[in-house]
């Protein structure tokens, strides 16, 4: 009998230390059931495609308030690619201006939530990307 | 299905590894040729169990261990290290926040170290259930030490004594009086106790209590001793398939300040010295066989249960838990009328 879980691997890239919003979103999705794997603040990009590989998650959470998102979400594809997880769903929430949200989701990211998002959104969007 | 090769997991492919975990972790079709694929290359690890309170500092040891056995030898010798972090499942939405990971961010980025987190999914003595074939399948990929972080256990989550070689309790000051260090359980399963946090006021007391139940047990170890033909003729029952009583180890006692790495090279001494004991002692042999007879039960157990389930009339199965309900038998002899 098979038993799958949803796993999330939550992660907060690059140097700002506000990681409220990334424990909500961790809280919530747990208590959708799913399996939250939170990894703490400041973690570079390497580390983050490292943590998703170990943890063969289907979902990558990034949570960036410091505007660096243009560089840091491109870096973390790129290497959650050079780790073989092509088919990992990268989801992005923080201060993300409109036109920056565009152009993250041609990269390929899944997402982007701003401030204010409901948590039930970004529950319905995970569960209707990894269907299980 | 999801293809594995157990091949590339034995070459080292950290792929194949984390997919074939995640097949075992579901109880996926493919799970049981994969574990029976990789048993024969297993046996070599040393399974090392870290166990105690919520907040304890469970997390912060290990990866201070980790570092440690990591460190000060050419990166070829040195061992390499697998962690399992188990932490709970919510009871109610089978959700679960995994968050070891927080502690051991210094492990990042060295690939001689695997870290898997675990979600207990319901199981109750500390680990999940599968937690047991995720030490297969990391002994198979070659890794030399495999540390298991239970649950935050608070008495009863003894499991990890039947899994692991080396079992580290640790303990935080200020978590309650002498009386609770002679309780049953968890230190009974002790083969080396660390007080942790040994920087906060209280650590001397809590040292203190902990050798006080040390030598009490050491004392009683020695009566056995004297007294064994008397023990001998004693029937065993399921905790004589524990470790202590038997064991000629003594379980010592170490202060930590794991946030620093205060207390770890002791410490790690005494892990190598402990394995060395089992080896020399044949306890290392013992402690498989016990183990896999285990293993061999629970399974023989799961598969009688789903052959019986198989067969069993639902309708008559529904009439007489009815019937039991309507306090016509008692559930047992329901069940000496279904089996």
């Amino acid at each position: 009998m098979t038993d799958k879980r949803i796993r999330v691997l939550i992660a907060k890239p690059g140097l700002d230390g506000h990681d409220r919003g990334a424990k909500v979103v961790a809280r919530a999705l747990r208590d959708a059931g799913m399996e939250v794997i939170y990894t703490g603040l400041r973690q570079t990009p390497e580390m983050i495609a490292e943590a998703a590989l170990q943890e063969d998650v289907d979902v990558v959470g990034l949570s960036i308030l410091s505007g660096a998102h243009n560089a840091l979400v491109p870096a973390v594809i790129e290497k959650l690619h050079a780790n073989g997880l092509t088919d990992i769903k990268v989801f992005v929430g923080g201060i993300i201006p409109e036109p920056d949200a565009a152009r993250l989701l041609k990269l390929g990211v899944y997402a982007v939530y701003g401030p204010g998002t409901d948590t039930q959104q970004v529950i319905a969007d995970i569960k209707q990307a990894i269907q299980i | 299905m999801i293809q594995i090769d157990p091949i590339a997991i034995r070459q080292g492919d950290r792929l194949a590894l984390s997919r074939a975990l995640t097949v075992i972790e579901n109880n996926a079709p493919e799970s049981r040729d994969l574990q029976s694929a990789l048993f024969p290359f297993t046996g070599q690890a040393h399974l090392i169990g870290v166990t105690g309170s919520a907040g304890s500092g469970k997390s912060t040891l290990v990866n201070q261990l980790t570092k440690h056995f990591r460190q000060g030898q050419d990166n070829q010798l040195a061992p390499k290290v697998a962690i399992i972090a188990v932490d709970p499942s919510s009871p109610f939405t089978g959700g679960a926040l995994l968050g070891d990971r927080i502690r051991m961010g210094d492990l990042a980025g060295d690939k001689g170290i695997f870290i898997r987190s675990m979600a207990s999914r319901g199981a109750l003595g500390g680990l999940a259930n599968q937690t047991a074939a995720f030490v297969t399948v990391l002994d198979s990929a070659g890794f030399d030490l495999i540390i298991i972080e239970t649950v935050g256990a608070g008495q009863a989550e003894v499991d990890i004594a039947s899994l692991a070689h080396t079992v580290i309790v640790v303990e935080a000051p200020g978590m309650g009086d002498d009386i609770q260090a002679i309780k049953a359980g968890i230190l009974e399963i002790a083969d080396i106790i660390v007080v942790n946090k040994a920087d906060r006021p209280g650590a001397e007391n809590t040292i203190r209590a902990l050798r006080v139940m040390l030598e009490m047990a050491q004392r009683k170890h020695d009566t056995h001793a004297v007294a064994g033909k008397h023990l001998l003729g004693a029937t065993p029952t399921p905790t004589s398939e524990r470790q202590q009583p038997q064991s000629g180890w003594l379980p010592t006692i170490h202060s930590t300040t794991a946030i620093d790495g205060k207390g770890i090279a002791p410490l790690i001494d005494d892990v190598q010295r402990h394995r060395q004991y089992l080896t020399q002692s044949g306890e290392w042999q013992q402690k498989e066989a016990s183990r896999l007879r285990r293993d061999v039960h629970a399974l023989i157990r799961d598969a009688l249960l789903t052959r019986w389930w198989k067969k069993l009339d639902e309708n008559q199965f529904a009439q007489i838990l009815d019937d039991v309900i309507q306090r016509k038998y008692s559930p047992i002899e329901a069940v000496e009328k279904l089996l």
